[in-house]
């Protein structure tokens, strides 16, 4: 069986994405339990210390392309570079972030392939899948499972047939962890002047504004989220108060962006952010299904609402009827009393 | 030569509104409640396509949906809000078709409207929240794509200057032609229906819809022939039935499970002292807090 080809993105500050990261670490996993190797692709202009930043996610090979037009990202050469390399590895399973690279890159090298790519898969499993007609047996096949229909349905998607089986995964869905500290795979250069043709740089960059990411809600261990019931920016404040005493982030339901109380760097649920904290707080949030889909993951879930009935309830383990105005400060107060 | 726009649009099931009557009593959704709308990122590309045709000269707007014959609605919306003409891609062999046998069909039925200078879609579609349909249909044309457009800022026959939204940022960027482009939701909102063209494309029908009509049309189509909405099939295609369909789909739906509301305990308190000290300490005593 062949490899798990992870696409590495390079941020504006020369590393690589956490949402790659993410993907090494869940490769490794996979790669184990195929017993394949996990290579990694990172096709960039300059590039500090590439080894020492993936080879403890257990990565066994890095393909590297470097050329100024490189970075920053346009579609046509990486698409190349990666169409004619999976041409010559065949890979098993290939995995993209869910990001605006990825979603670019990743529909354009399979449907020059003609293989399938599941988009946005909040897990990914092993398993074995037998087709009704023929009795056909198919074997470790990648489970690409994810939300579709607005969230209201979770499928299971496979690719019997044809490699490699493509995904791509949204940033904060999969947990970054080394896989081990020693671990070392080698480097290979790509000979890219083979696969790059001079009409695959006709898109110009004319101008980019792009920001380093301020607010780091994906990796906060404490959320207090405020939804539309919180009724005011003076309230919200009360979120930050107690994202300040207990060392947490202040997210979002989409309603309270919408309504204008909060900025959208902070939204979470499908259209925003993916987060799995252990503690999660969430005020006047309904917890409509889209909502939930970015936050069911928490450990632990406290639901303030002053209606008994909100859906959010049904998934939190506390839930305190009554108004975020009173319920925030006494919080901030006991907190303060009991901390040590 | 005029300077044709091509736009992608789909009929979608209104997912973002699954109302507490869209819900069955077990939990899972009724989607046979939930009402058929225009995909809403593909209102803003339609917008996009007329508003670049306000802005090039001899400019027109063509819209291409697949789907079902009730999709004919999806023609009519967007002749009322400007579009010069549609075509819907309708056959039952399309039945069951992933974003790859999609994108296959699609690119032939733009390929019959070549020469075209710019393809604009939605970035994605509600019901499946994929955006890969887009870039999958640009491949297939070898034409460059710009993903996630959010304004259009100049054009000449031969080029697109477009910024686009990012995570984290903007981009600006400049593509030759033909391109096809997937448009943002941050992008302007679709111009409302115009009352003219409303009473001009009223009776715009399909052949499938007329059959179905007690009213006999024949005569106002004689006198009106814009009123006909052309329906392409497989064989209007060219198409290779085994790359379309479920034979042309590499991915296949292994289980699907509705989503349904976690029945697990949850623990109901007040906004009593008593009740929030006993959360606060039994949190810090459990270590979530520090």
């Amino acid at each position: 069986m062949n490899n798990i080809f992870v696409y590495c993105e390079v941020t504006e500050e020369g590393l690589i994405a956490d949402v790659s990261l993410e993907l090494l670490s869940k490769g490794r996993k996979l790669a184990n339990e195929l017993n394949i190797k996990l290579e990694a692709i990172v096709i960039c202009d300059q590039i500090q210390n590439i080894e020492t930043q993936l080879y403890p996610f257990g990565v066994d090979v890095i393909h590297i392309a470097q050329e100024p037009r490189l970075f920053p990202y346009t579609t046509l050469p990486h698409a190349s570079i990666i169409i004619n390399l999976f041409k010559e590895e065949k890979p098993e399973i290939a995995l993209f972030g869910a990001t605006s690279i990825g979603r670019d890159l990743a529909p354009r090298v399979a449907s020059s392939l003609r293989c399938g790519l599941t988009a946005d898969c909040t897990s990914l499993e092993i398993g074995d899948h037998t087709e009704n007609k023929t009795q056909k047996i198919y074997k470790n096949l990648l489970y690409q499972i994810r939300p579709a229909f607005g969230g209201n349905i979770i499928a299971t998607i496979i690719n019997p047939d044809t490699r490699p089986q493509m995904a791509t995964v949204r940033e904060g869905v999969m947990k970054k962890e080394h896989f081990s500290e020693t671990y070392k795979g080698k480097l290979k250069k790509l000979n890219i002047e083979k696969y790059l043709k001079e009409d695959d740089f006709l898109v110009e960059i004319l101008e980019r504004h792009v920001e380093k990411q301020k607010i780091n809600i994906k990796g906060a261990q404490i959320i207090i989220a405020g939804g539309y019931g919180v009724g005011t920016k003076e309230n919200f404040d009360l979120l930050y108060q107690l994202a300040d005493a207990i060392g947490g982030e202040v997210g979002a339901s989409r309603a309270a962006v919408d309504a204008g109380l909060v900025d959208h760097a902070r939204q979470i649920g499908q259209t925003g952010i993916t987060v799995r904290p252990k503690l999660y707080i969430a005020c006047g949030i309904s917890g409509a299904v889209q909502h939930r889909a970015g936050m069911d993951q928490s450990a632990k879930i406290i639901s303030i609402n002053n209606d008994p009935k909100a859906p959010i309830n049904k998934i939190a383990d506390y839930t305190i009827i009554g108004n975020v105005g009173d319920i925030l400060p006494k919080m901030i107060k006991y907190y303060k009393e009991n901390s040590k | 030569m005029s300077f044709r726009i091509v736009v992608l649009a789909k009929q979608v099931p209104d997912t973002r509104n699954v109302g507490k009557d869209a819900m069955k009593a077990d939990g899972t959704v009724n989607r046979a409640a939930l009402p058929a709308i225009y995909n809403p990122e593909d209102l803003n590309a339609l917008e996009m396509a007329l508003e670049i045709k306000s802005k090039i000269k001899d400019a027109e707007v063509i819209v291409l949906t697949m789907g079902p014959p009730r999709a004919a609605e999806i023609i009519r919306e967007s002749v009322y809000r400007g579009a010069d003409k549609g075509y819907l891609i309708t056959d039952r062999k399309f039945a069951g078709s992933d974003t790859l046998a999609t994108s296959y069909a699609i690119s032939l039925a733009i390929k019959k409207l070549a020469p075209y200078h710019l393809v604009i879609s939605g970035r994605q579609a509600i019901d499946g929240d994929t955006a890969q349909v887009g870039p999958q249909a640009a491949e297939k044309l070898g034409i460059p794509q710009i993903t996630y457009a959010e304004e259009f800022i100049s054009a000449t026959d031969k080029d697109i200057t477009i910024k686009r939204r990012l995570e984290r940022g903007i981009e600006v960027v400049k593509t030759p032609l033909p391109a096809l482009l997937t448009v943002h939701s941050s992008a302007p909102d679709c111009r409302p229906r115009n009352a003219k063209l409303l009473m001009r494309y009223k009776y715009a029908r399909t052949l499938t819809e007329l059959q179905e009509e007690t009213r006999d049309y024949t005569e106002l189509f004689d006198k009106r022939p814009y009123l006909q909405i052309d329906e392409w099939t497989v064989a209007d295609l060219n198409a290779d039935v085994e790359l379309l369909g479920l034979s042309g789909s590499p991915t296949k739906v292994k289980k699907i499970e509705n989503v349904v509301l976690q029945q697990k305990e949850t623990i109901l308190l007040t906004s009593a002292d008593k009740d929030i000290e006993g959360l606060i300490k039994e949190l810090i005593d459990s270590h979530i807090i520090g």
